[in-house]
Parts: structure tokens; sequence; C-alpha cells
């Protein structure tokens, strides 16, 4: 049942092979196996994954018409709200905090019969890029674990990789989803700005964050995005269907796309290490074999990615974030003195770090007399990024790129370097600023048989052209076959 | 010490010559009396238990996002419509951030540089009989913040019905000149909002909140002096308004006086008021260099305006209540006052037209509504209009009593029947209940006799001519409208006295 994926396994249940009991049964045995190594999920929720698979089961059974994910065990990162558990965001802040509702994406996968098993690890707040920041537990990476699974999603990442579920979701700020997705060699996509509703998704940085699956393979993603894309109105800023219906991304994934054209940025991809620029180098050799043409393009503004992005998502993260004060819900401080000691001593215990640095960043640059300097400048930067990438893309059907200019880093190595850490999200940052979606896919393994990544950037609203572009490589290789040696 | 209605005042010091002009802006916080609350879809409730009115975006909750309502756009440029406001193309949110219990984000949604009306004015009664300009520099959108409640022990409790209601925020200029003008555009204010059916603007229930900007102009011995610029916070009644405005007058002027303190950068203060003794008390000292952070708030998309939209909420623009006021002076002359009370409420003066249409004379229809409805009106805490009387009945009542058929008391009478039975009409009342008054010359004729043969002493008083005259004439009328039980034509009772007693 290992070996599946998650449409194999829903194919099989639906027809009647295999029982979403059994497959569910049988993931948490694993879970049983392998999370004291990996230390995968914040919380799962057994029971109630039970119950929905019996209820699946029993809908097959009695001839019921059942959702795209029928029967699924899948995983969800633990900044999506759900209303049968608790939703921490790896943060002892909130800790104990219990949702009322559930995030439109939890709505989406229980309306498609998926059964939701557990929550997972992640930075504190999605702030991160090794998962070391949860406040939480600790996870590591599958392939290695002397290694981080990367980040944010690492936890989501190393669930799928190690087969401690069949599909998982993500939430990618600024490559949260897609570099955990390369360190873990499974497949990571974060969809357009507005393809997926954010409402129940707790906010790092709104204007960047977006929510996306977490696979085996190109389809069971294909397969995800089908359940979670569409409009919603609770979110403003999700897109409406007329302007970006939401299709059947499986339906066309296996027909190649003619006359491919794939563009690369020579200059920015040198930043990366060798043996990823050699990974990179043959992924492009098998797109030429498959016949597309390969064009080089200019993409001046790339180069201010990771400084925009560290004005725009800390400013939006430190206001976000200020509504965790001790007063409504979540942790509050021991006997404080008056109304200020509630706040500042509830978010002194609580916060981790990382996330007190980049409130602290977020707030300075929105400060009188600094927001022209910083905050307007780094949106300036953001558009002409944002051009950077219309023009390239009126001459390409793709750009393609590394994820991450190293293969996974071990644990510890960069936590006292936060500048370092933030280097590391140089390719995928970007995609995020333009809204555009992006994809990591298994592409090779470094000496050390660390996983890299292959990244496929595509317009706004190309999903279904950016999955096939990624199908067409994966149906030509076996990475994504390869299985972690992390057996007990 | 006196109150003069001018804008300019003197004092006499001892030491010297000193005048002094007040300069007041205002500050209007108005709730929209839209169904639900600006971002989330809670529907507001007066009294409503507790924390009961909240939904996971009104209470801040991670996770929610806001959904703008777009009523309350709406009503915000019907208000600056009518504010002679230019209504924006293109206006977008932002987050205000500070920290206080009664705001769950932590930052309230509002409108920063972009603000959806700016630039308008209005025009405020003066107590003259003339009107005022004072000039509107915005009025935005933004969410209100929830209630601190400080009446248990050690500690506070938060009620958050509130938060996240829809409000609009009205800056005018420092155009303002006496406590007076102030009062007169609050009230002049709500009547506008009210007419124009996008708030209630209910005092009692926290509907408008002001917050004037207070400083005087002092002029001593030729040269001005600015006194510091004084806000008082969180204002609920015209009543504190105008008290605290004028107090603020006087206590500046003695503190100017005493102190020599004047205008500087920073040292405007907050002060609030001290109802029970009606004095203002120091709230902050100097104006805390508050940064709120702005910047546009990412979870909202921007709103553009459409010629289209603008046009359909224009066509929702009427009359505005002090243009109407005039012109039932200039039109009907209609005394200011009547006119005012006929116009304070757009139903009522919708009505008050109404009943003029159908063929009622206009100063009978205006007396029957500002005394008689507006009566019943209030008693029922209703309005004229809600009383449910026909208008072609409450028209057809006036011309009986400008025609005599019934008098102005038995006027009353009816109306109040009329509220409890809108399908009957006024004649059929007046039938039923005896309230037609007696104008049949024969019949009254003979109760004059009898009366004139019953009263001797004050026939005598009429005829001799005396002090006693007019008296006694009056109390002979009174007789004979007495004896018919009131339903004597008291212009026909009198002509047929007149005729006997000469």
């Amino acid at each position: 049942m290992e070996e599946l994926s998650a449409k194999e396994l829903r194919d099989k249940i639906v027809a009647g092979r295999i029982s979403s009991v059994e497959a569910t049964k049988a993931v948490f045995e694993r879970i049983e196996k392998l999370e004291p190594t990996i230390g995968v999920y914040i919380s799962t929720f057994e029971k109630h994954a039970l119950a929905k698979a019996r209820e699946v089961d029993e809908k097959i059974a009695g001839g019921e018409s059942v959702g795209q994910l029928a029967g699924v065990p899948v995983a969800i990162k633990d900044v999506m709200c759900i209303n049968f558990g608790a939703t921490t965001c790896a943060s002892k802040i909130l800790e104990n905090f219990r949702a009322p509702y559930n995030a439109t994406v939890v709505e989406k996968l229980l309306l498609a019969d998926a059964v939701i098993i557990g929550k997972t690890n992640m930075d504190e707040f999605a702030m991160g890029s090794s998962t070391e920041n949860s406040g939480l537990k600790r996870t590591v990476n599958p392939w290695d674990t002397n290694r981080v699974p990367g980040g944010s999603s690492g936890g989501s990442a190393a669930a799928v990789a190690g087969w401690l579920c069949f599909a998982a979701l993500g939430s990618d700020t600024g490559g949260s989803i897609r570099q955990p997705a390369s360190f873990c060699s499974v497949v990571g996509l974060k969809p357009t700005y507005g393809r997926v509703s954010r409402f129940g998704l707790v906010a790092y940085g709104s204007s960047l964050d977006q929510i996306g699956p977490i696979t085996h393979t190109v389809a069971d993603t294909a397969l995800m995005l089908n359940v979670i894309a569409g409009h919603d109105p609770a979110d403003s800023t999700s897109v409406e269907e007329k302007t970006a219906p939401v299709g059947d991304f499986l339906e066309r994934l296996d027909e190649p796309i003619e006359k491919l054209k794939i563009a690369i940025v020579p200059q920015f991809n040198a930043g990366a290490d060798q043996q990823v620029q050699k990974a990179l180098s043959e992924a492009i050799e098998v797109y030429k074999k498959l016949g597309a043409e390969i064009i080089e393009v200019e993409m001046p503004h790339l180069d201010y990615a990771i400084a925009a992005y560290y004005i725009i998502a800390t400013a939006e993260a430190s206001s976000n974030l200020a509504r965790y004060d001790g007063v409504h819900y979540g942790h509050r401080t021991q006997n404080p003195g008056d109304y200020i000691e509630v706040y500042s001593k509830s978010r002194a215990e609580a916060f981790g770090k990382e996330v007190k640095r980049r409130i602290m960043l977020g707030t300075y640059v929105l400060s009188s007399g600094y927001y022209d300097a910083y905050y307007l400048k780094a949106l300036k930067v953001r558009n002409l990024i944002r051009g950077d990438f219309t023009k390239a893309f009126e001459k390409c059907n793709c750009i393609v790129m590394p994820v991450s200019p190293t293969t996974a880093f071990k644990i510890g190595e960069k936590v006292d370097d936060p500048l370092k850490m933030y280097l590391s999200d140089i390719y995928t940052i970007s995609a995020n600023l333009a809204g555009i979606p992006g994809i990591s896919i298994p592409c090779g393994f470094d000496d050390s048989e660390l996983p890299i990544g292959l990244q496929i950037l595509a317009p706004a609203f190309d999903e279904d052209k950016l999955l096939r572009i990624a199908r067409m490589f994966e149906k030509e290789t076996d990475w994504h076959k390869r299985r972690p040696a992390i057996e007990v | 010490m006196a109150q003069k209605k001018t804008g300019n005042r003197s004092v006499n010091s001892k030491m010297s010559d000193i005048r002094y002009k007040v300069l007041v802006g205002l500050e209007i916080h108005v709730h929209l009396s839209t169904q639900t609350k600006m971002f989330c879809g809670c529907e507001l409730e007066y009294g409503a238990e507790g924390n009961s009115r909240v939904c996971p975006v009104c209470l801040g909750m991670p996770g929610s996002l806001p959904v703008m309502n777009k009523q309350a756009v709406e009503h915000a440029i019907l208000a600056g419509l009518a504010l002679n406001c230019e209504i924006a193309e293109f206006t977008k949110w932002d987050r205000k951030s500070y920290y206080y219990p009664d705001l769950p984000k932590n930052y309230q949604i509002s409108q920063y540089d972009l603000p959806l009306c700016i630039n308008g004015s209005i025009e405020i009664p003066l107590e003259d009989g003339g009107t005022k300009k004072i000039r509107i520099i915005r009025a935005h959108l933004e969410e209100d913040a929830g209630k601190n409640l400080h009446t248990a022990g050690n500690f506070s409790q938060i009620d958050l019905n509130r938060a996240g209601a829809s409000l609009l925020e009205i800056v005018t200029e420092p155009d303002m000149n006496t406590a007076a003008e102030v009062r007169s555009l609050a009230v002049e204010l709500q009547r506008m909002v009210r007419y124009l059916g996008v708030s209630h603007a209910d005092m009692q229930k926290g509907h408008m909140r002001f917050e004037p900007n207070i400083n005087l102009i002092v002029t001593k011995d030729g040269t001005e002096y600015k006194t510091p610029i004084v806000e008082v916070k969180n204002l609920n009644s015209f009543r504190a308004l105008e008290r605290s405005v004028d107090f603020e007058i006087h206590r500046q002027l003695d503190e100017f006086l005493e102190t020599g303190q004047v205008l500087e950068m920073g040292n405007k203060s907050t002060r609030g008021w001290d109802d029970a003794n009606q004095v203002t008390f120091l709230q902050r000292e100097k104006e805390e260099a508050h940064d709120y952070r702005y910047f546009p708030d990412p979870d909202l998309v921007p709103v553009k305006v459409t010629k289209e939209w603008l046009e359909s909420i224009k066509a929702r623009l009427c009359e505005l209540p002090l243009k109407r006021q005039k012109r039932y002076v200039s039109e009907y002359g209609l005394d200011d006052y009547d006119a005012g009370v006929l116009t304070a409420e757009h139903s009522t003066a919708e009505y008050f037209e109404d009943v003029v249409a159908k063929g009622a004379y206009f100063k009978r229809a205006c007396n029957i509504i500002t005394q008689d409805l507006l009566k019943l009106a209030n008693e029922r805490g209703s309005s004229v209009a809600d009383l449910g009387i026909p208008a072609i009945h409450t028209a057809e009542l006036c011309k009986m009593v400008e025609e005599g058929i019934v008098s102005a008391t038995a006027a009353a009478k009816i109306t109040t029947i009329m509220s409890e039975s809108p399908d009957k009409s006024p004649q059929a009342i007046a039938e039923e209940h005896n309230l037609i008054q007696k104008s049949d010359a024969g019949e009254l004729e003979q109760i004059v006799d009898q009366v004139l043969a019953e009263n001797p002493t004050a026939v005598k008083d009429v005829t001799s001519g005396g002090k006693k005259s007019k008296k006694a004439r009056g109390f002979l009328l009174g007789q004979v409208i007495q004896k018919t039980r009131g339903q004597a034509n008291p212009k026909v009772a009198s002509e047929i006295l007149t005729k006997k007693l000469c």
C-alpha cells in the first residue's frame, strides 16, 4: 500500500479493492513506527479519521457517489484552522488554541471525502526555511535524520516523503512548500495567488501566502488542486471563477505541451551549488530531448527579491501577529501588573526568536519616517519583479531554475545566522512577490544522496500548463520513485 | 459669564484689553444603519447580551478574513454626496495599528490617505435664522471597536458586540466659532443622516459620537496668541458637546491669562468630559507621538467607484432637511420653528407635503401635524408617518377645521381616533362622536338668547363697555359653547352674540 500514490489509492478505494479504513489504519501503524524518529505531527486524529474512513467505505458499499479524494488519508500543515482539534501554528502562543471553524480548504477536503489524519509541524507561524523554528517539536529529513526537512512546511513534506500520509497541504509565503518538497524529494505546488482560498489559513504575509499541495506525484498535486482551488466569497483576494475558471487539472495532464519554450536565467542560477546546477542542466537536457526549445532571459530585478520580500512579509506579519496578545485567546502571562503587561509578557514568553525578529523588522519598516524608504520602496521593487516575469513570459511557456541553492542542510547549521537562512529562499521568493504559480519536482540527488528539486514557474493562473510541463519531466525520469531508507 | 452670539468676544482684564476668537473643528463618528457589520455578517442589536453578536471575523480570530460590506460604502457615498464632497473613484482600506483590549486584531481597518469622501461642506442653521457653511475635510469608513467594561472588581470585561460595526468618520475644518454653532452642526448632521436613511443617529444608542478640537485666538494688546488645541474625547450627547465646548472656551481663556501658554508643536492635549460636575478633565497632557503604522490592508481589495454605481447612489439623494426647512418658510410662509419641526424627519416632511398635495391648507396641515399628530407619535415613540393615518384623511380633517365643520379641539380628538382606526374617515368619526360644530344660526340663536337671559350681569358688563366688557363677552361665548358641549362653531356663535349685544 505504501507504494501507492494518492490517486492510485483513491481509485482502489472507489473500486472497493482496498477500504479506506484499511488504508487509514496502515498509515497510523506507520506513524506509530516512524513518528518518534521523524517527528512530523503536532496532532493526529485517529478516531476522527477512522470515523470518516468508515463513512466513506459505507458510502462506496452503498453505491453512493464519493468525492475526488475518497478515503485518502491526508495531512495538513498546522497553520490551517480545524474545528475538531487544535491549530497551533507550532507556536506556544497558540498551543491550546482551538478554532471554532474549518478553513475553507479543510471544508473542501472533507467535502471531497478526504480523511484528515493529522496536523504537521512547521516553522512557528510559517517563518523559517528548516522547521527548526517550531516552538513545539523537531522534524528531521527522512532522507537523512541529521538534516532539516526544509521549511516552513517541513512537517508536511517529511510526512509525504516518509509515507506518513498519502498527500498533504502546505502553505507557501516565500518558498515554504517548494523548498521542503525539494529537500524531501516530493512534489510541491504553490498555486497562483488568489487561486486557493486563504480563509482559515493563519496569516503570515497576507499578500504572499498561498496554500498548496505536497504529494508524491504530479498527478496527485493536480488531484489535490482540483479539490482546493476556486473562488471563496469569504476571501476577497480569492479570484472569481470567471477570471480564473477551475477546470479538471487531471484531464489533460498527460498531454505534452507542443512547441514548449522554456526560459532559463543564467546569471541568476550561478549562485547555486555545483551539484544543484548540474542537476538543473540535466533536467534541461531531458526537456530538450522532449523537443523543448530553451531560451535565455534576463530578469534584472530578481536580485532584489529577498530584500523586498523581507520588508513586505515582515511588515504584514507584524500587523497580522498583533492579535496574539493574551487578551482574547492563546497564551496569557501569569499575574500581569496591568494590561500593558498582559501584552508584553504574554508575547515575550510565547513567541520564538525568529517570530520576534520578524515582528520587530516589520514594525520598524512601517514606522513613520521609514515607511517610504522601506515599505513603499519594496512595493515598487515588487512591481518591477512582476514586470520582469510578464516580459519573460511573453517569450516562453515557463521558466526553470533551482528551488534552493543547496540540498538539505544539517540541523543547527544555520540557526544562528538568520541572514544565511534568508538567502536560501533566493529562488522561491520571487514567485510569491509576483503572485505566479511555481512547482518543485524531484530532479536528482547530490553525492550525499540528498534530493534536489527542479522549480518550474508559469504565468498566473496557468497551473494547467505548469502541471503538464512537470508531468512531461516526471514521465521521463524515475527520481520521484526513489524512497528514503528510513525504514525501521 | 454672559454668552454673546458673535464669534468675537472681549473681556475686561485689569491689565489690558483682550479680545478672543473661538475655533472649533469637529470629528464625528456616525454609526451607519447597515444590516450587518462593516466586514462580517453579524447583525447589530442594541442591548443584546454581551459578546452574542460576534463571529470569527469581528473577533479577529486567526485565519479569519474581512469581506467588505457594500451597503456601508453606499451609505457613506450617499452621506458624502449630501455633504457636497468629492467621491473618490479609487479608494482602499488601511490598517491602523494600536494596542487596546477592545480592539481584537490590535489594528483597526480604516481609510488613511485615500478617504472615500473629501472636500465637502455643510450648511448649518444659526439662531438668528441665517445659515453658515462649515467645510468638511474628509469622511471615511472604518470599523468600530468593542467596549471595555470596568464594572467587576479586579479585572475588566470586554464586550465585542459593537466591534466591527460600520462607522463613518466625518472631520470638519475648525470653522465653528461658538458652542451653539457646534451644537447646530451636530443636530443638523443628525437630521441629515436620518433623512438619507444612512444612520438611525440615535444618541442614546451611541450612534453618534463627537470629538471637538478647540482653541482660541486671543488678541492681547494688539498681538494675537493661539492657545493650545484641546481635543475632548467621546461625547455622546448634544448637551455634553455644547457644554464641554463652552467650558473649554472659558477654561482656555483663564489658563491663557494665568500662564500665557500658547500653541506649540506637540502640546495638543486630550481631555474628557465629566458630566456630573460639568467640567472637562485632562486625559493626556501631550499628544503622544502616535505612530499608527498605517499600511494598505492586504486582505481587502481596493474599491473602485464606477460612474454607474455613483449615479445609482446619486439617484437616492433627496432634498436635504435645511433646504426643505427654508423652502417651507419661503414657499408656504410657515415660521422657521414650525418648518424645522416638520422637516426634522424625512418621513414627516414627506407626509406634510402629501397632505398639502391632497388639498389641505398648508398652515392648517402644519398645525395638525406639528401639534396633534406629533404629540400622538411622541406618545407612541413612533414617527408621524408610522401612525398609519392616510394622508387623504388628514387632508380632509384639515379642510373640516378650515370650514368650521369641526373645532380645533375636536380635530385633536379625531386624530387620536384616526390613528386607532386608520380606515375611518374624519367625517365619519366626527359624526359618530358628535363632534360636528353647530353652525346653524337659528339653533344657535336660541342658545344665545338662553345664555343672555341666564347671565344678566355679564350682559350688563358688555353693554356698559367698561373694563370688564371684553372679559364678560368671552365668558358669554364660553357659555354658549359649553351648552352645545363644544359643538358650536365659535365664529358663528360670536357673530350672533355680537349682533344680539349691539
